[in-house]
């Protein structure tokens, strides 16, 4: 069991008919940190709340950390994904950040002691440990974002999973963001139009266009092969 | 897909016509009286508060958490609706919410709509706001009134709520009263805690990021004593006379056939055979078979229509 | 995530989606009031009111299983009328255990009220399918309907889907992060309590954000020259077809009215 994520031929049809996904295979190694990147559209978003199970499974198979993800299995692989959402309102619903950061643990039944512990170690990694008791009705995009990963860092997950991180940041907190990405020392995966980011952080890249993947490699090569990146929209 | 909050949005059908009259002019009197007071307190900025907040709590209705075994709460939001913005505001969003449900989702009906605006926009409001000044009065204003009262204003907004519907159909004769009294308020009374708890939740919220705008809600609600008097005596009366009339259904329906609400029902074993004749009929049984007739042909005739113009285009 | 499945139109060039909406208004309102007064137990106009309505399904093209099914929302609530089988006095026509016996008159008016809940909300699921929004709301301005209310409830149409949105993302995030821990010690799900108060922050963020958004909007609009006022186009007259069945329709339901009251009022 080397792959934390294992896909194998996923297809998914949304109810309007629409084909999101068409016959993915991919898997992901441990400590793996791989950017997906694609136009508008082609499905990176769709992948990734495949992931944990919030798009149910039509066809294929996902496997996180060996477990599969359906059914019964669900609760657990929920706390091994860390799934941060692109608008980082919507994951921030509790009057403080505290609450926020604890939701993951409390849910999990921990004792309190242990929430209490991880929301710190959270928010120590997020460089945002004074934030605690802020409101984060009140914090820039750029605090909003760092909070909303650490609310998935408190359960601990075992692969983190970020639907374009940089969009709508200032550099100052892009670059605060990216610095803090490379210090985490677990697998993840990055849906993203930031090329430059991908270069700097990501050593591999899949590019996905209309449902399906169509390149993956080490990012150096594809970034490098201006026809490719041409062809699937995402020209520097 | 789309559910009702609480099992309080009445059909049609389910009201006689006189009491839903008398609740459409009501409503209409009230919400006319909250448009001025809104008008006044917010100029033209009331169009967009009002809007964008109706869309807001339609869409906070489908806020949920699980209680047990597949059960939720969920959020009605005239109590919150009346904390954060007053009662009159709360008034006019919740209006719009109801009316939508109608006439977009038929959640609730359109004729008696009148009756549901009543309960959950007016009713629901006036008392949320007499239970929370109630509380501010006894806390003077600390902490655990605001808290104490959100929850409170949220569980009797819907508790009240749903004896005034339950009221209706007994007047209406669609219900006993000895039966839907207990019944409507026995459920709302444990859906009401799921109701007060998520408004309690809101109001926690809204008070660390912006207690501004508590205060604000507050002030300017000052002005308008009558409404907590009026919520605290709609709470008062439908308290005492819903377990009135459901101890005395048969003095309730007395009511409700003076005041004409009520078909009478027929003498018992005069109406087997009834002795009206149809032009040339003689037999209730043969006009039902009649229309039975008249009214499938009509749709046949229509389904011929359609088959006939579909086949024309697709030719 | 598209919360457009919330709107219950169906596209369509039916006669019943051509029809003026202020008309379909007026008509349905009609409709639905005349099976409000029809007394209980007039089963052969319950069955012409029934075929009015079947047969202006057919006419929309949308097919009656659509109309069925939609119709059964109404249906929980006949439990309300339930009891009526059992408390009305009158002619027993089934002994049942307790005491307690259901009579003709019971039952009668209780097949009654469900009758009439079924055909009227059959008849605003017509009305819903068949017009759009923004043709619902000039009929409502037509009838007398405030400027100010149709301005609000058009500006809440025009958010409720992005209001809907939000929610469904905020649940999604919720849903995401609700994971179960690795040691089966601990129970998942914290308590009742705490549940709701997630929840509760959910609504009380939904309002904040919805409060600066309307600010928002409002700049936007007096960035248009907005000044309190609400105007709108004249609306097109009616065309003939539209009053002949406006006339005919309104004909045969006070006749039907009528009827009924006289033969069994
Ligand atoms: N809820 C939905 N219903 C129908 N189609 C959807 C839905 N969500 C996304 N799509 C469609 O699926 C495709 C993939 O979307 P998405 O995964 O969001 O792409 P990306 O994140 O790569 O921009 C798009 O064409 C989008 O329009
Ligand atoms: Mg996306």
């Amino acid at each position: 069991m080397s792959c934390v994520v294992e896909i194998r031929d996923l297809s998914f049809t949304y109810p309007d008919g629409h084909k999101a996904l068409d016959h993915i295979t991919l898997d992901l190694a441990h400590g793996e940190k791989v950017a997906l990147v694609g136009p508008n559209g082609a499905g990176k978003s769709t992948l990734l709340l495949h992931l944990n199970g919030i798009l149910p499974r039509q066809t294929g198979e996902i496997r996180v950390s060996g477990l599969d993800v359906s059914g019964k299995n669900l609760g657990r692989v929920r706390a091994l994904v860390g799934l941060v959402f692109q608008s980082p309102d919507d994951q921030l619903f509790s009057p403080t950040v505290f609450d926020d950061v604890a939701y993951g643990p409390i849910y999990q039944g921990l004792p309190a002691e242990e929430v209490r512990q991880r929301v710190q170690e959270a928010l120590e990694r997020v460089k945002m440990s004074e934030y605690s008791s802020r409101v984060s009705h009140h914090l820039s995009v750029g605090e909003k974002k760092r909070i909303a990963i650490a609310t998935v860092l408190s359960m601990k997950p075992a692969v983190l999973v970020l639907d374009e991180p940089t969009a709508g940041l200032d550099p100052r907190a892009r670059r605060t963001l990216i610095e803090l990405l490379r210090e985490l020392p677990i697998t993840m995966i990055v849906a993203s139009h930031d090329l430059p980011m991908v270069r700097e952080l990501l050593p591999r890249t899949v590019v996905m266009d209309q449902g399906r993947i169509v390149a993956d490699g080490p990012t150096a090569t594809i970034l490098s092969d201006p026809d490719l990146l041409a062809r699937h929209g995402l020209e520097q | 897909m789309l559910y009702s909050p609480a099992p309080m949005h009445i059909p049609d059908g389910f009201l006689s016509i006189p009491v839903a009259i008398i609740l459409w002019i009501l409503s209409i009197a009230l919400i006319a009286i909250a448009f001025r007071r809104v008008s006044s307190d917010l100029g033209e900025r009331e169009v967009p508060v009002m809007g964008v907040l109706a869309a807001a709590i339609f869409a906070g209705q489908m806020l949920n958490f699980s209680v047990t075994g597949g059960t939720s709460g969920h959020l009605l939001g005239a109590a919150l609706a009346t904390i954060l913005l007053g009662p009159w505001a709360s008034i006019l969003v919740l209006t719009c919410v109801v009316g939508i449900q109608a006439l977009i989702f038929q959640d609730g009906g359109l004729v008696v709509l009148g009756a549901n605006i009543f309960n959950m926009a007016i009713v629901g409001s006036f008392v949320a706001y007499a239970v929370v000044r109630l509380f501010q009065r006894l806390s003077g204003g600390r902490r655990w009134g605001i808290i104490g009262g959100s929850f409170a204003a949220g569980w009797a907004s819907i508790f009240i709520a749903a004896l005034a519907c339950a009221l209706e159909l007994a007047l209406s004769g669609t219900s006993p009263a000895n039966i839907a009294v207990p019944a409507m308020g026995g459920i709302h009374a444990l859906i009401g805690i799921g109701e007060g708890l998520i408004t309690l939740g809101a109001v926690t919220l809204v008070l660390a990021a912006r207690p501004d705008l508590l205060k604000s809600g507050q002030e300017h609600a000052r002005a308008t004593v009558w409404v907590w008097v009026t919520g605290g005596l709609i709470t008062l009366v439908l308290a005492v006379l819903s377990p009135l009339a459901s101890s005395h259904p048969d003095g309730l329906e007395w009511v409700a056939e003076q005041a004409g609400f009520l078909e009478k029902a027929r003498e018992p074993g005069l109406s087997i055979i009834p002795d009206y004749t149809f032009p040339g009929i003689s037999n209730e049984a043969v006009a039902t078979i009649l229309a039975g007739i008249v009214g499938s042909l009509l749709v046949l005739a229509v389904a011929l229509l359609v088959a006939y113009s579909r086949r024309r285009k697709s030719t | 995530m598209h919360a457009n499945f919330l709107d219950p139109y169906q596209e369509g060039t039916s006669p019943v989606h051509r029809l003026d909406a202020r008309i379909k208004l007026i008509l349905v309102i009609a409709f639905i009031l005349t099976s409000a007064l029809t007394p209980a137990g007039a089963w052969p106009i319950f069955t012409l009111l029934l075929s009015l309505v079947l047969s202006a399904e057919l006419l929309s093209d949308l097919g009656i299983v659509f109309f069925m099914k939609r119709a059964l929302l109404a249906l929980p609530f006949v439990l309300a009328a339930l009891p009526l089988l059992v408390t009305v006095d009158g002619v027993v026509l089934l002994a049942l255990p307790l005491g307690l016996s259901i009579t003709q008159q019971g039952l009668e008016r209780f097949i009654s009220i469900s009758l009439r809940s079924w055909i009227s909300v059959q008849a605003a699921v017509l009305l819903a399918s068949t017009t759009t929004f923004p043709e619902i709301l000039h009929a409502m301005r037509a009838l007398g309907l405030p400027r100010l209310m149709v301005a609000i409830i058009g500006l809440m149409w025009r958010y409720l889907f992005v209001m809907v949105d939000e929610v469904l993302r905020m649940l999604r995030a919720r849903t995401a992060r609700s994971g179960e821990s690795e040691f089966s010690g601990h129970r998942a799900g914290g308590t009742i309590f705490w549940r709701s108060q997630v929840a509760g922050g959910m609504a009380g963020s939904l309002f904040l954000r919805s409060l600066e958004r309307s600010d928002r909007i409002y700049h936007a609009m007096l960035a248009r020259g907005y000044d309190g006022e609400i105007r709108s186009l004249p609306q097109p007259g009616l065309r003939p077809v539209d009053w002949l069945v406006l006339f005919i329709v309104l004909l045969l339901l006070l006749s039907l009215l009528v009827l009924s009251r006289i033969l069994w009022g």
